[in-house]
């Protein structure tokens, strides 16, 4: 393999190559340095007479005298059943001290678009335990949903409580969990790897680490390792993977660097014109395809700029996405934990999941009343601000206490409370028993007859 | 047509970065097909400068490298248009995805081309001209029975009017000859037409009957005309994909025709799954027997996501040729114009507002031109109905694709954040959103509703009108410091939105409600509203009235599927309960 010593230019994370023969678009780079260390790179752009390469660590070291080589193919993933247990570095290097990885396989990391002809439409029901997750933002097997949170928030203990808690009602099939930490500080890293250690989930999981002193540029690739790796374990072996990417806005701002780098014209913010299409290339893995055992469920984990649900990254990740988990600062301040407020949130798949064949036949009318009831509640707090509670009709006063109940009973729950979907729902029920029955305009008379707790006492005392 | 000259040409590949590339040494016209590469990727020609051509690439160019060969096909992007579209599932550039799992597997890989009809089927071809019948553009020359619609097998627009010298019948595949006219042409069931050119028509016309979707808010309030246009911005979550999904199951067209673009895969599967067992409530069968369905998700290859709106059109103008009522659901547009945004980048052109390029507007209303009830080449009379729904940053409808959409389109359905989160579905605002169609269809409202619909439409609209005013009077005073009418006014108007305008797509019954149920729930709303301000005025206290009981039992008449005995019902027990209020003042 030819070594090119023709560097022109060397510009933030890009180099600049000259006179090469022809090079692949995508293509794998090695760098070497003059004391032997190897950087590693892709080509972004290419032809005959200059190669643009971006290089996934510092570009610390590299001068006009550094050796460079094409490879001849792209990035590739050595996977293998060995993996579950291991820690790899966010460029997808053993970091725990333990062996090389015996690849069974060598994927390439871009992964294909899944047809949409051969997925699986996802309907099994996953029971995570958080009442406002199953009960009014219901999770299925192959969905990908996000956790919008902000600076502060307890978002990692609420993927950490899903991560241990998470079950398919009736099922004893093989899981795993694929971890991939981008840009997050060492401590946030060692609080999900000493909870991995405490539950046991660690031998069940490969865990992908790119810290905040890691390189930038790395955390493109990380997300893509892991998705590699979760396709290999479920669509090849046959599990249920579950994936979280932690944090989404440190890769997107990884993204922006380069795009500033290469002189792109910049779409909103500073972000790349194109990171719509990028961000669904990790977002769309995710999935069940038709005749295969396994799936991939994603729970991204994204802190919103400022806490604003408009800025890019949440609002092309909620485009992508079939919806997301609204952790509200609001809730977190009133001491209430998990603080997801249910009123943004939104699980689109929720439908396929829930109902007679999944939970059970009152799910969706109970979620939808207890939506309409908060969300009626919750605007009539700005009111009493102004004009006091006494200006308030009766009807409105039922409404306004509904909403302090809701965040109490049904919002407010224990770190290692699991709650059932039955009692979930219960709850539900029991909230709504608050309001007269008339106000209950959203539900069925037959469900209401059968599920009110007003009806149901009435039912057993007539037994 | 005339032979493209450039065919054949070849040349290599000198530059290749992302989903543009460049190459020299091809003679090409604008949007000429080429196959870029050894593995002879499908891209299409977007610019020429000098010597060199630039290329758009339908598929992922990873490993492609300066120096491989570039062909000229010498055709522009077209679509296959005869028997079989029905029922099928494409990929932008028409590829059915059901051959390409067969072909390479789960995965979307590269280099494979497959034809958009299957050409060994045989359809049974009945014809309906004779020898020496004269024929011309856009003739009617048979029919095939594709599904349960009747496939008419048309003339070429682009074909020369002739005489019939010959015409078969019988069991054929789309690529045998039917019919030869007697200056030569010989014509299959199928032809080809490019996706960037819209087909002839005789001449467009005003649209003047409404598509009939069975959703309430959008029939009853602002409805889009067969032929018209229609526009539903909405930020994430605010429901367009179920609105979407909604006017493709129900919507009163004989086709439709489906575009995911750039959306979620596992939204498309459900459209996949749920079509073929939903039943169409005119005719019985199952949707998707009328459905043509494309689906080019976000991870696809963002070149054929900037064809797959094109590649749509063309197949409804197809369908509307035949003379047929087409609706053409385009998911989401803003997706095709930031695939429009980031191929123009790559260009280097420079860029208009927010990056998009310059010629957004031109390209969108392009498209929104496409749409028409149009007297067709041969006389009949077909429409192509488009909604698009678009997708604005942060829900801020200010944005340049909402903009300039909005100046084309004729309905707005304005989705809204706050009312989904209320759950309150469809979430379209009733205060924000329009149709330009209202007086060209009040004929057909006045005759095939009611004469008294029009005075219920208005009436309703005020009512929320005067609602949204007593609010904003609410928020600063409590509402028990309204008049008394006024305090009746925010009662009627929340059974406006609670009763009328919400609909629940995922109940069996509620999902689809025709005109004549929306008119008697409107009509029961509107005499509970004249029996309140009767009563009011003769003095009974708004506290009395609103704690009537028969009224609410109103809700429970959406999901009942033979409504009128309990709806008759309850207008008794309403009248019964007011006439005692009355006589106890």
């Amino acid at each position: 393999m030819k070594e090119y010593r023709t560097i022109t230019k060397i510009a933030g994370p890009l180099v600049f190559v000259e006179k090469t023969e022809p090079v692949g678009y995508n293509e794998l780079v090695n760098i070497a340095l003059y004391d032997g260390t190897v950087k590693r790179g892709q080509v972004l752009d290419t032809s005959d007479d200059l190669v643009v390469v971006q290089v996934f660590e510092t570009t610390a070291g590299i001068g006009r005298d550094s050796g460079v080589r094409f490879l001849g193919e792209t990035i590739k993933m050595p996977v293998g059943k060995e993996m579950l247990g291991r820690i790899l570095s966010g460029g997808g290097k053993p970091i725990d001290g333990g062996p090389d990885i015996v690849p069974e396989k060598r994927l390439d990391i871009t992964g294909a678009a899944i047809n949409p002809y051969a997925r699986a439409s996802p309907e099994e029901f996953i029971q995570t335990g958080i009442s406002t997750i199953d009960g009014t933002n219901t999770l299925v097997r192959g969905q990908k949903l996000p956790i919008f949170s902000g600076a502060g928030l307890p978002h990692n203990n609420i993927a950490l409580q899903i991560a241990r808690q998470s079950k398919v009602l009736g099922s004893q099939e093989e899981f795993a969990v694929v971890f991939a930490a981008m840009g997050i500080t060492k401590e946030e890293a060692n609080h999900f790897m000493d909870d991995f250690e405490r539950t046991g989930a660690l031998e069940r999981a490969v865990v992908f680490l790119n810290l905040a002193d890691d390189p930038a540029v790395e955390r493109i690739i990380t997300p893509r390792l892991a998705l590699t790796t979760a396709e290999y374990l479920a669509f090849e072996l046959g599990m249920h993977v579950l994936v979280i990417l932690t944090d989404m806005t440190n890769y997107c701002e990884a993204l922006r660097q380069i795009g500033a780098a290469r002189e792109e014209v910049p779409g909103r913010r500073g972000y790349p014109g194109y990171m719509y299409t990028d961000l669904a290339g990790i977002y769309e893995r995710a999935g069940i395809i038709k005749g295969k055992k396994g799936s991939i469920t994603q729970f991204p984990i994204l802190t919103m700029p400022g806490d604003d649900i408009t800025h890019p990254i949440p609002d092309l990740t909620g485009y992508i996405t079939e919806g997301q988990i609204v952790v509200s600062r609001e809730l977190h301040r009133k001491g209430i934990y998990p603080p997801v407020n249910v009123l943004p949130s939104l699980s689109r798949l929720m439908n396929l999941g829930i109902g007679e064949k999944h939970t059970r036949e009152d799910h969706k009318k109970v979620s939808d009343q207890l939506y309409a009831a908060y969300a009626e509640g919750n605007d009539l707090r700005g009111l009493v601000a102004i004009v006091g509670k006494d200006a308030l009709s009766e009807r409105d006063r039922m409404f306004l206490e509904f909403a302090d109940l809701f965040e109490d009973q049904f919002v407010r729950q224990g770190y290692e409370e699991d709650r059932s979907i039955t009692d979930t729902l219960d709850i539900g029920w029991k909230l709504l028993s608050s309001l007269p029955v008339e106000q209950l305009v959203r539900i069925d008379r037959e469900l209401i007859q059968k599920y009110h707790p007003q009806f149901r006492g009435a039912a057993k005392a007539a037994e | 047509m005339k032979e493209n000259q450039k065919q054949g040409d070849k040349g290599v590949l000198k530059r290749i970065a992302g989903p543009v590339v460049a190459a020299v040494g091809v003679n090409a016209h604008m949007y000429d097909v080429v196959k870029v590469g050894h593995e002879e990727l499908m891209g299409e020609v977007i610019k020429i400068q000098g010597e060199e051509i630039i290329i758009q690439v339908y598929e992922d160019t990873s490993g492609i490298r300066p120096g491989e060969p570039v062909e000229n096909t010498g055709l522009s992007l077209a679509v296959e248009l005869g028997p079989g579209l029905l029922t099928s599932i494409y990929d932008g550039i028409q590829r059915p995805l059901a051959v390409l799992v067969d072909k390479m597997g789960d995965f979307i890989e590269r280099g494979v081309s497959a034809p958009g009809l299957d050409h060994a089927k045989k359809w049974n071809f009945e014809p309906l001209v004779r020898e020496g019948d004269a024929v011309k553009p856009g003739s009617i020359i048979g029919q095939v029975q594709e599904t349960n619609i009747v496939h008419r097998v048309l003339v070429p627009p682009n074909a020369e009017p002739a005489t019939v010298r010959s015409i078969k019948s019988g069991s054929f595949t789309v690529d045998d000859v039917v019919c030869t006219l007697d200056n030569g042409t010989e014509l299959t069931m199928m032809h080809k037409w490019p996706v960037r050119v819209p087909r002839p028509v005789t001449e467009k016309m005003n649209p003047d009957i409404p598509l009939i979707t069975g959703q309430r808010i959008l029939d009853g309030l602002f409805p889009i005309a067969k032929g018209g246009t229609a526009a539903i911005p909405g930020p994430f979550g605010s429901g367009k994909t179920v609105t979407q999904q909604q006017l493709a199951k129900w919507s009163d067209a004989e086709i439709v025709v489906y575009i995911g673009c750039g959306e979620r895969g596992n939204e498309m599967t459900e459209v996949l799954t749920e079509f073929p067992e939903l039943e169409d409530p005119k005719t019985g069968k199952p949707l998707m027997e009328r459905t043509v369905l494309i689906a080019n998700t976000s991870n696809m290859p963002v070149a054929a996501r900037e064809a797959s709106v094109y590649t749509g059109i063309t197949i409804a103008e197809y369908f509307r040729d035949m003379g047929y009522d087409v609706s053409l659901m385009a998911d989401s547009t803003s997706r095709w114009a930031e695939a429009m945004r980031e191929i123009s980048s790559r260009l280097e052109e420079m860029p208009g507002e927010e990056g998009y390029p310059a010629y957004l507007a031109a390209r969108l209303s392009e498209f929104y031109e496409r749409a028409g009830l149009v007297e067709t080449l041969n006389g009949s009379s077909g429409s192509v109905s488009v909604i698009g729904a678009v997708s604005p940053p942060g829900g801020d409808f200010s944005e340049p694709v909402t903009q300039n959409t909005l100046r084309i389109v004729k309905v707005f359905w304005a989705l809204d954040a706050k009312l989904s989160q209320r759950r309150h579905f469809p979430a379209i605002n009733w205060l924000n959103s329009y149709s330009l169609y209202l007086e060209s269809l009040n004929d057909w409202y006045d005759r095939e509703v009611s004469p008294e619909w029009n005075v219920l439409r208005s009436w309703a609209m005020e009512v929320l009108q005067k609602e949204a005013e007593l609010q904003e009077i609410v928020q600063l005073v409590g509402s028990d410091a309204l008049p008394e009418a006024e305090q009746l006014t925010i009662e009627v108007a929340r059974m406006i939105r609670e009763i009328f305008l919400q609909q629940n797509a995922y109940d069996a019954v509620d999902t689809f409600c025709d005109m004549s149920k929306q008119y008697d729930m409107m009509k029961t709303i509107k005499a509970f509203s004249d029996l309140a301000y009767t009563a009011q005025a003769a003095g009974v206290t708004p506290q009395q009235i609103l704690s009537t009981k028969a009224k609410n039992d109103l809700p429970q008449i959406k999901f009942i599927k033979d409504y009128k005995p309990e709806l008759d019902r309850i207008m008794g027990e309403m009248e019964k309960e007011f006439n005692a209020l009355r006589s106890s003042v």
